[in-house]
C-alpha cells in the first residue's frame, strides 16, 4: 500500500470532520435531537473519527518509517558548528560532518505538498499546503484524542445547558437572576470548530496558512472564553484573550514580512512535482540546504535584501563605466554573506515568529490573559487553555525550529525561563483551584520554551505531549470538582477524596504525573521522562555557558515549585476537614461519562512516555525521528552574541549528565512534596504563619507580581484617556460640527416648507377651486333629459341658420 | 310672395317640412311620454322626408329638372326604413324599460346619472 500518498488524505478527512460537524451544528442547532443533544453526538463522532483515522496515518507512518533503534552516544566527536558563513566552509562540511552527525533515528523524509493552489503570482504562491513529518502524525493523534475525550466529558458537564438556565452570577438591573435558553448545541459547535482549526494549524504547510489557523484557534478561544457571555468577567476575559494576543500577532506579521520578502516563500519544505523535481523551495531548505549538510546559511534573499543598496550601486558603477549591465558576481554574494548581511534579518523574522508563539503560549510578559481564560467552561480550559492551542506556540517554535539563529533561541530560553520561575510563584499563593492549574499551564509552557531555546527540541516537544496528557486530566479533574462543589475556591474545599474517589484518584495521578514522579534512572509518570530530560538539557547548557548557569538553577527551583503548589492544591481539595460544611454536604462524584474520560487520561498521563513493551518503539523515539535535520549539532553560535553557544541534545544524553539531572529533579520534586505535606496535610506548619513571616512576599505573589496593574496603569489607562479624550473630540468638535450643519439644512428645509405651503400650494388650490366651481356649474348642462338636449340642438341649429344668414347672399347659394 | 295667392310650388313643401319638423322638435322636447318622444323624431325624420321628396320632383321645378332627382325620393325611402327600424328598436327598449320600472316617464330613466 502506497502510504505515503495515503497519509495525507487520512489526514485531511481527519482535519475537515469536525469543520463538517461545526457547519451540521450550525444548521442544525436546536433542532437537533431534544433541545440540541444530537449537536453532541455530531461533535463527538467526528473528533473520533478524527481520532481513528489520525492513528491510522500514524500507523501508517511507522509503517514507511520504522524507528530506528536507540543509538549509542559515545562517539562525538568536539566538532565545532556555527552559522556557516564562508564558502570553503560549508564545502569541506559532508565529509567532516558525517563522523559527528547525530547518530539516533534515520531522519525520515517529510511528506510536503499542495492540496489546493488559492493564487500563484510569478513564482510565489498562496496556497492549501501539508507538511507531515513525524512531529505532525503525533500531534494529530494527541489533539484528536485528547479532544475525543474532553468532548465526551463536555456531555456530562455541560448538561444544564439542555434546558433553560438560570446564571446565579449574573444580576440583572432589577435584581433578578438571569435567566436565558440553554447553549449546549453551541458549545459543541465552537468545540468543533476549534478542533478543525488547531488541525489544521499542525497540518499546515506554509507560514501563511499558519497564521491563518492560528488566528481561527484565537477565535474558538475567544468565543469559548466568552461562552457565559454575560458574565462581565467572562466578557473581559474573553476581550483580555484576544486583545495580549493581538500583540503578539503583530510580532508574527513582521516575521512573516521577513520570510514573505527576503525569500518569497512561507512554505516549509520544498513543493516537488509530479517528476519528484523541486519547483519550489521551502524555508528549511533555503536556511539549511542540503549541499551545506543542514548547516544554517544566511539565505541568498535575505542577502541581496541586506545588500540592495551595495547592489544598485553596483549597477550604477557598471552603467557608468559604460559596460553593458552584467549579473552580480557570486563572489559577491559569498562575500557579503560571510561578512553576515542578512543575519539581522534572519534574527528579525524569527524573533518576529517568536512574539507570536509569546501570545498564543502566554509567555512573560504577554502570560496576563491566560489565567483570566479560566472563566470559560472547564473542558474549555483543558482542551484549549492547557493542552492543545496554548501549546501551539510551542509548536510552531518547535517547526520552525531549524530557521531560528542562536540569539533567537537564546532569547526564547530566556522568556522560557522567566516565564516558568513567574508564575510557579504566582501558584503559590492563588487559591483558585482553576488559577493554579492555568499558572502551572504556563510555567510548563515556559519549561518547553526553555527546553527548545536551550537545543533541546526533543525534551521540550515530549513535554509538550506528556503536558497535554496530565494537564487536561488536571483540569478535568477540577472541572468535576468544581461540579460538585460549585465553587472554584481551594478554601471552601476539604476531605473530598472521601466523596469523590475517582476525581481524587485521578487527580493524584495527574499530580504525581506533572512533578515527574518516578525512581531515578529506572523510570517513572511520564512527566519524569520530559521533565529529566529538560533538566538534562539545561544541564548541558549550563556547562556550555557559564554565564547563564543561574537558568539551570530556576528550571531546577521552579521543579520543586510545581510539586509544591500541585501537592498543595491536592491536600486544600481533598484531604483534611470540610472547610465549608455547606459545600461539602452537597458533593458527589461526577456521573460515569465524565470519571471515564478521566481514567482513560490518567493511564495516558502514567503511561503516554513509556515505551511499547520489549521494544525500542515509543514517544521519544518517534519525536527523535522528527527531529529537523542539522539541529542536533554539538555547538552552535550565532554572529552576535559569540560567547553563548547552544549544545546539541545528544550531549544530553550522556550517562553522568543524565544521573545528575535524574537525581535533582528527584530531590526537588521530594522536597516540594515534603513541604506540602508539612503544611497542608500534617499540619505541623500553618500557612497562616508562613505568609505572616513575609506579608510584603506574599502580598506581592498574591497580586500576581502586580502585572494586572503595571498593564492597567501602563496600556489600559493611557488607551481608556486617550479613548476619553477622541470620545471629547468626538462629541465636543465633530459633533458640534455636524449639529451645525443638521441645523443648518434644518432651517433651510423650514423656509422651503413655508414657500411651498404659502405660495406654491396656496397658488395651486386657488386654480384647483376655480375649476372646481366652474364643473361644478358646468354640471347643470348635463341635465340628461333628452329635452332639453333637443332644445340646445334645435337652438343651436337656429342660431347657426341666423349666423349663416348674416353672411348670406345669392351668389353662393348658386342662385 | 304670398303663399296663400301663390299657386303651390316647392316653397309650400318646404313650408309643411319645415312645420312638421318644429311640431316634431316640440313633441321631442315636451313630452315625457317615451312614446310621445318617439312620436316627435318621427316627425322629425318625415318633415325632412316632405324636403326630400319635393326637392327630387321635377313637377314643381319650370323647367323640368330637380336639383335631386332621382336621390330625392330614394333618400326618403332609406330614411322611412331606418325610422321603422328606429321604431323597433327604440319600442323595444321602451317594453323592456317598462317592465323593469313600471313607467315609461323618460324622466325617471336616471339610473346612470352619477
Amino acid at each position: 500500500m502506497d502510504w505515503a500518498s495515503k497519509i495525507p488524505t487520512l489526514l485531511a478527512c481527519a482535519w475537515l470532520l469536525p469543520l463538517a460537524s461545526f457547519v451540521i451544528i450550525l444548521v442544525g442547532g436546536r433542532k437537533l435531537g431534544r433541545a440540541g443533544r444530537g449537536a453532541a453526538w455530531i461533535a463527538c463522532g467526528a473528533i473520533v473519527g478524527s481520532f481513528c483515522l489520525s492513528t491510522i496515518a500514524l500507523a501508517g507512518w511507522l509503517w514507511i518509517n520504522p524507528l530506528a533503534p536507540p543509538a549509542d552516544h559515545a562517539h562525538h566527536g568536539p566538532a565545532h558548528a556555527s552559522v556557516s558563513s564562508a564558502p570553503e566552509h560549508s564545502r569541506e562540511r559532508p565529509a567532516e560532518s558525517s563522523l559527528h552527525k547525530s547518530p539516533g533515528s534515520p531522519t525520515a523524509q517529510p511528506l510536503c505538498g499542495i492540496w489546493y493552489t488559492l493564487g500563484e503570482f510569478g513564482s510565489s504562491r498562496v496556497a492549501i499546503s501539508y507538511y507531515i513529518d513525524g512531529l505532525t502524525v503525533a500531534m494529530f493523534v494527541m489533539v484528536s484524542l485528547i479532544a475525543s475525550c474532553i468532548h465526551v466529558y463536555s456531555i456530562g458537564y455541560m448538561h444544564e445547558e439542555l434546558d433553560e438556565v438560570t446564571d446565579e452570577a449574573v444580576r440583572l438591573a432589577d435584581g433578578r437572576r438571569l435567566r436565558r435558553p440553554g447553549r449546549f448545541h453551541r458549545f459543541f459547535q465552537h468545540l468543533s470548530l476549534f478542533s478543525f482549526s488547531m488541525l489544521g494549524l499542525i497540518v499546515a504547510g506554509n507560514l501563511a496558512m499558519v497564521f491563518c489557523f492560528w488566528e481561527l484557534v484565537g477565535i474558538c478561544s475567544y468565543l469559548l472564553i466568552g461562552f457565559y457571555i454575560e458574565r462581565s468577567a467572562a466578557s473581559n476575559a474573553a476581550n483580555k484573550a484576544f486583545i495580549v494576543n493581538r500583540v503578539g500577532d503583530f510580532g508574527m506579521i513582521v516575521g512573516l514580512m521577513v520570510f514573505w520578502a527576503g525569500l518569497g516563500t512561507l512554505s516549509f519544505g520544498d513543493i516537488r512535482n509530479g517528476a519528484g523535481e523541486v519547483v519550489e523551495q521551502g524555508v528549511f531548505s533555503l536556511v539549511r540546504p542540503e549541499k551545506a549538510d543542514h548547516d544554517l546559511v544566511i539565505p541568498e534573499g535575505l542577502v541581496r535584501w541586506s545588500a540592495r543598496g551595495e547592489i544598485s550601486q553596483f549597477a550604477r558603477a557598471q552603467a557608468a563605466a559604460g559596460v553593458p549591465a552584467a549579473a552580480l558576481p557570486a563572489e559577491r554574494i559569498e562575500q557579503w554573506r560571510s561578512s553576515g548581511w542578512g543575519y539581522g534579518l534572519l534574527v528579525l523574522g524569527g524573533l518576529g515568529l517568536f512574539c507570536g508563539c509569546i501570545g498564543k503560549s502566554a509567555q512573560f510578559p504577554l502570560h496576563v490573559w491566560l489565567p483570566d481564560a479560566m472563566e470559560g467552561p472547564t473542558p474549555v480550559s483543558a482542551l484549549v487553555h492547557s493542552a492543545t492551542m496554548v501549546a501551539a506556540g510551542v509548536y510552531l517554535t518547535a517547526r520552525c525550529f531549524p530557521i531560528f539563529v542562536p540569539e533567537v533561541l537564546l532569547t526564547i530560553a530566556v522568556v522560557g525561563c522567566i516565564t516558568l520561575l513567574l508564575a510557579a510563584t504566582i501558584a503559590l499563593t492563588a487559591t483558585d483551584i482553576k488559577r493554579v492549574l492555568a499558572y502551572s499551564t504556563v510555567s510548563q509552557l515556559g519549561y518547553m520554551m526553555l527546553a527548545l531555546g536551550s537545543g533541546g527540541w526533543v525534551a521540550g516537544v515530549l513535554h509538550l505531549f506528556t503536558h497535554a496528557f496530565f494537564k487536561s486530566l488536571l483540569f478535568l479533574c477540577s472541572g468535576s470538582v468544581i461540579h460538585a462543589c460549585r465553587t472554584n475556591e481551594l478554601t471552601q474545599m476539604g476531605g473530598l477524596a472521601r466523596k469523590m474517589p475517582w476525581t481524587a484518584v485521578t487527580m493524584l495521578v495527574g499530580c504525581l504525573a506533572i512533578i515527574g514522579a518516578g525512581i531515578p534512572l529506572v523510570g517513572g509518570l511520564s512527566g519524569y521522562y520530559s521533565k529529566d530530560a529538560i533538566l538534562a538539557q539545561q544541564y548541558v547548557f549550563a556547562a556550555a555557558n557559564p554565564h547563564l548557569g543561574w537558568m539551570f538553577y530556576a528550571a531546577a527551583i521552579g521543579a520543586a515549585m510545581t510539586a509544591f503548589y500541585m501537592f498543595r492544591l491536592w491536600f486544600l481539595a481533598f484531604v483534611g476537614k470540610p472547610r465549608d460544611a455547606h459545600v461539602f454536604d452537597h458533593v458527589h462524584e461526577s456521573p460515569p461519562v465524565m470519571t471515564g474520560p478521566l481514567v482513560l487520561l490518567a493511564v495516558l498521563a502514567v503511561a503516554v512516555a513509556w515505551h511499547v513493551p520489549l521494544t525500542h518503539w515509543g514517544l521519544e523515539p518517534l519525536l527523535s525521528q522528527a527531529r529537523p535535520l542539522g539541529i542536533d549539532q554539538p555547538e552552535f553560535r550565532g554572529l552576535m552574541l559569540a560567547s553563548t553557544t547552544i549544545p546539541g541534545e545528544h550531549l544530553s544524553h550522556d550517562a553522568s549528565v543524565h544521573t545528575s539531572a535524574a537525581l535533582l529533579a528527584f530531590a526537588m520534586g521530594a522536597a516540594g512534596v515534603l513541604l506540602a505535606a508539612v503544611m497542608y496535610a500534617a499540619r505541623k506548619l500553618d500557612p497562616a504563619d508562613v505568609a505572616g513571616q513575609f506579608p510584603r512576599a506574599y502580598r506581592f505573589l498574591l497580586n500576581k507580581w502586580w502585572f494586572d496593574e503595571l498593564y492597567h496603569f501602563l496600556w489600559v489607562r493611557p488607551t481608556m484617556a486617550l479613548s476619553r479624550w477622541t470620545a471629547q473630540l468626538d462629541q465636543r468638535v465633530i459633533d458640534y460640527v455636524w449639529d451645525s450643519a443638521a441645523r443648518g439644512v434644518t432651517m433651510i428645509a423650514r423656509l422651503d416648507d413655508w414657500v411651498d405651503r404659502r405660495m406654491v400650494d396656496r397658488a395651486l388650490d386657488r386654480i384647483a377651486d376655480a375649476v372646481y366651481r366652474l364643473a361644478i356649474r358646468a354640471r347643470g348642462l348635463q341635465s340628461g333629459y333628452v329635452r332639453h338636449y333637443v332644445l340646445a340642438i334645435a337652438v343651436g341649429l337656429v342660431a347657426l341658420v341666423v349666423v349663416m344668414s348674416l353672411y348670406w347672399s345669392n351668389a353662393s347659394a348658386g342662385w | 310672395m304670398n303663399p296663400f295667392s301663390d299657386p303651390v310650388g316647392l316653397p309650400h313643401y318646404l313650408l309643411v317640412g319645415a312645420v312638421l319638423f318644429v311640431c316634431g322638435i316640440l313633441c321631442m322636447t315636451t313630452k315625457r311620454n317615451a312614446v310621445g318622444v318617439l312620436m316627435g323624431v318621427e316627425l322629425v325624420l318625415n318633415g325632412a322626408n316632405v324636403n326630400l321628396v319635393a326637392l327630387g320632383s321635377p313637377a314643381l321645378y319650370s323647367n323640368g329638372v330637380a336639383p335631386l332627382g332621382l336621390d330625392g325620393p330614394l333618400t326618403a325611402a332609406f330614411v322611412i326604413v331606418l325610422a321603422a327600424a328606429e321604431a323597433a328598436v327604440a319600442l323595444a327598449i321602451v317594453l323592456s324599460y317598462y317592465r323593469t320600472m313600471a313607467t315609461i316617464d323618460v324622466d325617471q330613466a336616471s339610473q346612470l346619472k352619477g
